[in-house]
């Protein structure tokens, strides 16, 4: 299925909210900001007095010019820099359970609905602590163990509670978590094993959401990302772009994180897997994914914003130094769950280069 | 980035038979370039699916015939 804007429109407000999820429509002022302005007003709204962009101002932010694309990134960074400060947040994400997910996410290769040539296969505990420490050994604060499932069944909760009490007993660093769904008490036992953050993206704006994902609904997404705030665990939660969008439809997952307020936001760029429905899309301009970059930073002012899966291959070197001075705060060092990313020393010598020290562990508390 | 054996008999991408130009060009010519972000997913001798692992600085892929390639991703420290 090729995603189009047509559906979406059919699509939007099309389920019962719930008492604590967003309204369909975006919330924002009536009158849009033109292109013209918004850079002006992105300074004083956002670098001045700190608040968050609108749906609106958001997509105009999307509508500037490559021209403006310059400044764009200037004042972005200088939001990041007033309310994140100059360091950077490291981290090692690592599969525990690969492919055979019964989900169907237009953009995984990790689906068993699909023709991905990506096999099932479970990563033992005694890998999972090598690859924690080596990770630390970067400097990472934060080692993500993901889990391609609908949500955890006893089985993977046993092997997530063997898997942290291994790590934490050998390696200083955070362990965070990726197992889809989860119930109230799901959420509190991963809590309770010391998981510091659990990820759960939206991936995509409500009304696109059902164009990537059919076998689930954008609410329980939004449920499972409302009960890990109630756990004390950090909510991680940010999506994808450049799967075939509209503007509008990412000014409104933008729009939709800065309303659920996570401590970090992932964004990755669609990298178009074989096999998957979205196998076939291009991969998205370098100047667009930039603009996004800034676009999430003034709608995100305060939130840890992390390059995630893509930025290789959607922006290359000059364009991952362009994004760290135009927003970003934190990277993935290393490889990816299905890809291959960096080598660690480019991302730490680039830091170093900019003057952007990794965020200590002791800070991540 | 993920190396390939001059004997490579099939495309470790997209499993399809190499012709005599071999992965670094022709039809396989993109392939090749989507290997330095990926590791292999067919075995280059048999054309069997791997079972791939992939850890923050390696992976490795395991081939029922013919056995394991593993190969770190991080350069010498």
């Amino acid at each position: 299925m090729q995603p189009g804007v047509d559906g979406i429109r059919n699509n939007r407000g099309m389920t019962e909210q719930v008492a604590t999820q967003p309204t369909a429509s975006p919330t924002s002022p009536t009158t849009p900001d033109s292109a013209a302005d918004i850079l002006t007003v992105a300074r004083e709204q956002v670098l001045e007095r700190g608040e968050r962009l609108t749906y609106d101002q958001i997509l105009a932010v999307l509508r500037t010019s490559d021209e403006q694309l310059e400044e764009l990134l200037a004042i972005a960074h200088e939001v990041r820099m007033r309310y994140q400060g100059p360091d950077v947040e490291v981290e090692g994400i690592i599969s525990l359970k690969t492919g055979g997910c019964p989900e169907d996410c237009h953009f995984c290769a990790q689906s068993g609905q699909f023709t991905s040539p990506v096999r099932s296969v479970w990563l033992n505990i005694p890998e999972l602590v090598r690859a924690a420490k080596l990770t630390r050994d970067t400097g990472a604060s934060e080692f993500c163990i993901v889990a391609a499932v609908r949500g955890p069944d006893a089985k993977l909760m046993e092997q997530m509670r063997a898997a942290v009490a291994a790590i934490k007993g050998s390696v200083d660093i955070n362990v965070a978590a990726s197992l889809g769904m989860l119930d109230a008490d799901q959420c509190q036992d991963l809590a309770d094993m010391g998981i510091h953050r659990y990820n759960h993206n939206l991936e995509a704006g409500r009304s696109y959401f059902p164009n990537v994902v059919t076998t689930h609904t954008w609410e329980e997404r939004w449920e499972t990302c409302q009960l890990v705030k109630t756990t004390g665990m950090e909510l991680c939660c940010g999506g994808l772009v450049g799967m075939g969008e509209s503007l509008e439809q990412r000014a409104e997952l933008a729009d939709q994180l800065g309303e659920l307020e996570p401590h970090e936001v992932p964004l990755n760029f669609l990298n178009p897997r074989p096999g998957t429905p979205f196998g076939d899309l291009p991969v998205m301009p370098a100047n667009d994914a930039l603009r996004c970059i800034a676009a999430f930073r003034l709608a995100l002012p305060r939130t840890i914003l992390r390059y995630a899966g893509g930025r290789e291959l959607t922006l290359g070197d000059l364009g991952t130094r362009d994004g760290l001075l135009g927003g970003i705060n934190a990277v993935i060092v290393g490889n990816y769950l299905t890809t291959l990313g960096r080598d660690p020393k480019e991302d730490l010598a680039l830091l170093d280069e900019l003057k952007m020290p990794i965020k200590a562990l002791s800070d991540t508390f | 980035m993920t190396s390939i054996s001059v004997d490579a008999v099939f495309c470790p991408r997209c499993g399809q038979p190499l012709g005599p130009a071999g992965i670094a060009s022709g039809e396989h010519a993109v392939c090749r370039r989507a290997l330095d972000l990926e590791p292999p997913r067919y075995c280059a001798s048999c054309r069997r699916r791997m079972i791939v692992q992939i850890t923050p600085s390696d992976w490795t892929a395991r081939c029922i015939e013919h056995g394991e390639t593993t190969e770190s991703t991080w350069g010498p420290a």
